[in-house]
């Protein structure tokens, strides 16, 4: 299982000197607002940005200097969304994950075919695998992303929101998916009780720099959220299954204070 | 981790591979409509030859004769370059909308066959190495003036980081007047009236000067060319996921996307050089061969090829018959043709529309 270090990794001043450990296995969150870095750092993970300084390393080899390729076969994205102005239907793209494992004028073989159509039925995508991909939903294109990643069987596994657009159910199966997958996760999520509940740990970013790291019981606090979020809110164990859960203290704008204070 | 992954709702199975039939169908249609074409090419023009002494002379069993001299040795040659640049043309339009992601991209359109014209007319004002090497000298100058089109139109267009369409295409329009303007100035200048009428070609294009040693260079640069580029179908495809998406995809954007505009230049270089700029072939035949076998280029690319010969072929014989014994342009009719399609293109996927 591989493991990934990042030390002292900054991008000019959107990303300031940043030390995070995702262990072997491990799902780790990012959470902060809107700017706080979140894409930043992770592009400079799977390599579409380079680091200004500091570096990334996957089990000690730093990530940016193996190379697009070498990079490929060991780290699967799946970004927000893929831009594509031609049609390639959905198994076509899916199909291209398999592209970092291949010389590059070899074709698709009947086993890629079948890796391709086990990773659209694992994001229940089967029914679409012939339809063009700009013709889907904003969900729909987010699972046949998550599929193209599984095609590629990383070793880790680097998730940009990979709920937006998603509804509930398929943010829960999304997830779930991720961590039965045995690679080393790190994701960026705005649901705080999504990372709450998925991640083995967190890490919040404000302004470039990591402000604070841990369990998710150690970092979803009320005070974390005043000063991060600027917001009011209570944590309180999911009645179920004991993960943190954030609670908003939400009252209308001008209007009658929150019951609670 | 309470959740479950729903279990899939139709079982797993490989799915087919895509679209095969219709692909040998297509492939196999363009090849008898190809054929068909050049045969229809062979018999008409300003002397009808009958379709019987056309086969005759193809097989080889006409005694010499002024048919047997008009197929072999005036249409056939020219029937081929038809063939090779269409198919040239068409190839790296394909290619070319693969690299900038935009559909409306053209060797015509991006500013590269003006490029290669004004080089191609540099060498023969400068008269480099006289008659006897201008075979090799004009498309040498051909693929450094469409290097320079090629560079100037795509930093032209990149600059303040996005590229969009429209740019592109403004910045090919000016380029390639630009290079034109400068290749006429140096054609009244420094030419002799007699080279004023030869390059009248490249402006216009025209496959009037077919002959049989000047397709050899064509003909091969078109095998390698098409060579080279299908076994790049792949790294072709992972551009249409964009700049990201090719890079995490394991694809160095960056240097692939130079060599294969080099490439794509050298072949638009050739072309041009043998039949001037002929426009819009590179726009159309893509085009239609999408919507025949989809995106991906290992099929995209023959598809295309074919079709672009086909395209130009006809094209050509309507240039020969449709005023005869006029000779029109090609590079007009498929003006008429194409123009009409990239309007119909531009206003069928607005800028902005979410992609």
């Amino acid at each position: 299982m591989t493991e990934l270090r990042l030390h002292g990794l900054s991008y000019e001043d959107r990303l300031r000197s940043v030390d995070l450990t995702v262990r072997p296995g491990e799902t780790v969150g990012l959470i902060g607002p809107n700017g706080s870095g979140k894409t930043t750092l992770l592009r400079c993970v799977y390599g579409t940005l380079a680091p200004t300084a500091g570096r990334a390393t996957l089990d000690g080899d730093d990530l940016h200097a193996l190379g697009a390729k070498a990079r490929a076969r060991r780290v699967a994205t799946v970004p927000q969304d893929s831009a594509t102005e031609f049609e390639l239907t959905v198994h076509e793209l899916v199909a291209l994950g398999r592209s970092p494992h291949k010389r590059f004028w070899e074709g698709d073989t009947d086993a890629d075919r079948e890796r391709a159509a086990a990773a659209l039925a694992r994001v229940g995508l089967t029914e679409l695998a012939d339809r063009p991909y700009p013709t889907l939903s904003g969900g729909e294109r987010q699972r046949a992303l998550v599929a193209r990643a599984l095609v590629q069987a990383p070793a880790l596994l680097v998730l940009d929101e990979p709920t937006n657009h998603l509804d509930i159910r398929h943010q829960l199966d999304v997830l779930a998916l991720v961590r039965t997958l045995g690679t080393t996760n790190l994701l960026a999520l705005h649901d705080l009780n999504l990372a709450g509940a998925y991640c083995d740990r967190l890490y919040v970013l404000e302004r470039g720099r990591i402000v604070t790291g841990g369990t998710p019981a150690e970092v979803l606090t009320p005070a974390l959220l005043d000063a991060v979020y600027g917001v009011e809110a209570e944590v309180i164990p999911h009645p179920r299954t004991g993960s943190p859960t954030v609670v908003y203290l939400h009252g209308p704008p001008g209007g009658q204070e929150p019951s609670i204070m | 981790m309470t959740t479950t992954l729903r279990p899939a709702r139709t079982p797993v199975r490989a799915a087919a591979p895509p679209r095969p039939a219709r692909y040998a169908l297509v492939v196999t249609g363009l090849l008898l409509a190809l054929a068909a074409a050049a045969v229809a090419s062979l018999a008409l023009g300003s002397v009808r030859v009958p379709p019987g002494q056309v086969l005759d002379a193809l097989t080889g069993r006409a005694g010499p004769s002024p048919y047997r001299t008009i197929v072999l040795d005036v249409r056939l040659p020219r029937v081929l370059l038809g063939v090779v640049v269409g198919a040239g043309l068409a190839v790296v339009g394909a290619v070319l909308q693969a690299l900038v992601r935009n559909r409306l991209a053209d060797p015509f359109l991006l500013g590269i066959s003006s490029g290669a014209s004004a080089g191609a007319v540099l060498v023969l004002v400068i008269g480099v190495g006289g008659g006897v090497t201008t075979t090799l000298a004009l498309p040498a100058g051909a693929f450094a003036g469409a290097l320079l089109a090629l560079v100037l139109v795509y930093g032209l267009a990149r600059r303040g980081g996005t590229m969009t369409g429209s740019r592109l295409v403004l910045a090919g329009v000016a380029v390639s007047y630009i290079l034109s303007a400068l290749a006429t100035l140096l054609l009244v200048v420094a030419g002799r009236p007699e080279q004023f009428q030869e390059a009248m070609y490249w402006s216009l294009g025209g496959l009037g000067s077919a002959r049989w040693d000047t397709l050899a260079l064509p003909a091969a640069v078109l095998a390698v060319g098409v060579g080279v580029l299908l076994a790049l179908a792949r790294p072709l495809d992972l551009l249409l996921t964009g700049e990201e998406g090719a890079t995490v995809l394991g694809l160095d954007t960056a240097r692939f996307r130079a060599a294969v505009f080099v490439l794509a230049s050298l072949v638009t270089a050739v072309m041009v050089a043998a039949s001037g700029a002929v426009g819009f072939i590179g726009l159309m035949a893509p085009h239609a061969a999408r919507l025949a076998v989809g995106a991906p280029h290992r099929r995209l690319l023959p598809v295309a090829a074919l079709g672009g010969a086909l395209a130009l072929v006809l094209a050509d014989l309507g240039a020969r018959t449709v005023a005869a014994p006029q000779d029109i342009p090609v590079g007009v009719l498929t003006a008429l043709t194409g123009g009409p399609l990239f309007l119909w293109l531009m206003r069928r996927h607005p800028e902005g529309a979410p992609r």
